[in-house]
């Protein structure tokens, strides 16, 4: 397992729990961070408070690498102008671009996604991507440059786990890319069930901001991942269309 | 008049570090757009803003 490392862009993560910070305490960031045994962590780009309310980049551990999105872009143009603003903050290359039309369900939009993609890759960006799991988009994706796809499970913020499964499971299989699950993960098992399938990493954020005890949900979240990760590693046994098969040597003794 | 964060300012004639200083701004931990073009860090101290100017200033919040 040692040598599993989660390649994306050229950087080497050992974590495959990529942990969103928003709708909770930032005095829960380190913990949330720490239990997680998370190395990257998403972020949003805003207007900024002023000197007395707290900045967000006070409460992450050093180390961890910055995703910020591009939440609240409409379009490609509104993704990229994000982007270049969020690199010039400061903080590495990273981006995942989020474009959305509809504020009912935020699906993503995934041809201004690609148009993003293209002219953040081009300008250098490590770009991710989210997207609704569809092939042909993927494919594009691919194309236009981007270090990871990253597949919605259900609509963001729902807890509704694996409703796209099928789909994200034609994107393990035909896109040479880390594919990461982001978005509707509500249960850590929905994680273990993605991490298993093949995905490269899970994202999650709502399904700890919403739980009782973020930092141990955190914590959870982390274990399942690594078990589904190792049983995708080790080879899922098969399973049987009908009928069942002995676990026990058939050799009985009592009868003859 | 300038445009700051959607609010209108009476910050005309000010350079940039000047309003960052006066709005109470922490200097490293924004980004300032102007006119929606990003303003680099080293020309905040030489930039004026002017009447009419839409200006952002921007940074990192929580998000997923």
């Amino acid at each position: 397992m040692n040598d599993d490392k989660l390649m994306i862009g050229g950087h080497e993560f050992e974590s495959r729990f990529i942990l969103g910070s928003g709708k909770y305490s930032m005095s829960l960031i380190e913990a949330a961070v720490k239990d997680a045994g998370a190395e990257i962590i998403t972020l949003s780009v805003r207007r900024a408070n002023t000197k007395d309310q707290e900045n967000i980049l006070d409460f992450i551990p050093e180390g961890v690498t910055l995703l910020p999105n591009t939440s609240g872009a409409r379009n490609a143009q509104e993704a990229v102008r994000i982007a270049r603003l969020a690199r010039e903050l400061g903080c590495g290359s990273f981006v995942k671009i989020e474009i959305m039309r509809d504020s009912k369900y935020l699906l993503p939009d995934n041809q201004e996604t690609i148009k993003a993609t293209e002219i953040l890759a081009n300008e250098g960006f490590v770009v991710m991507p989210y997207m609704y799991p569809d092939l042909n988009a993927a494919r594009d994706l691919v194309n236009a440059g981007a270090a990871a796809v990253m597949p919605l499970a259900s609509p963001i913020g729902s807890n509704k786990g694996l409703a796209t499964k099928d789909f994200i499971q034609i994107l393990i299989d035909e896109i040479d890319l880390p594919i990461i699950v982001d978005a509707g993960i509500g249960r850590p098992s929905q994680a273990c069930e993605a991490m298993e399938m093949g995905a490269a990493a899970i994202m999650a954020n709502t399904a700890l901001a919403t739980a009782g005890d973020l930092p141990m949900m955190a914590s959870a979240f982390r274990s399942a991942i690594e078990a589904g990760r190792k049983a995708y590693l080790a080879g899922l046994g098969r399973v049987l269309t009908r009928g069942a098969s002995a676990s026990d040597p058939l050799t009985g003794f009592l009868r003859d | 008049m300038v445009k700051i964060n959607g609010k209108t300012e009476a910050a005309a004639g000010m350079t940039v570090d000047q309003y960052l200083e006066t709005a109470n701004y922490d200097s490293k931990r924004i980004v300032v757009e102007r006119n929606e073009e990003i303003l680099p860090r080293e020309q905040y101290s030489e930039t004026i803003l002017r009447d009419g100017d839409v200006v952002e200033i921007i940074s990192f919040m929580g998000g997923g």
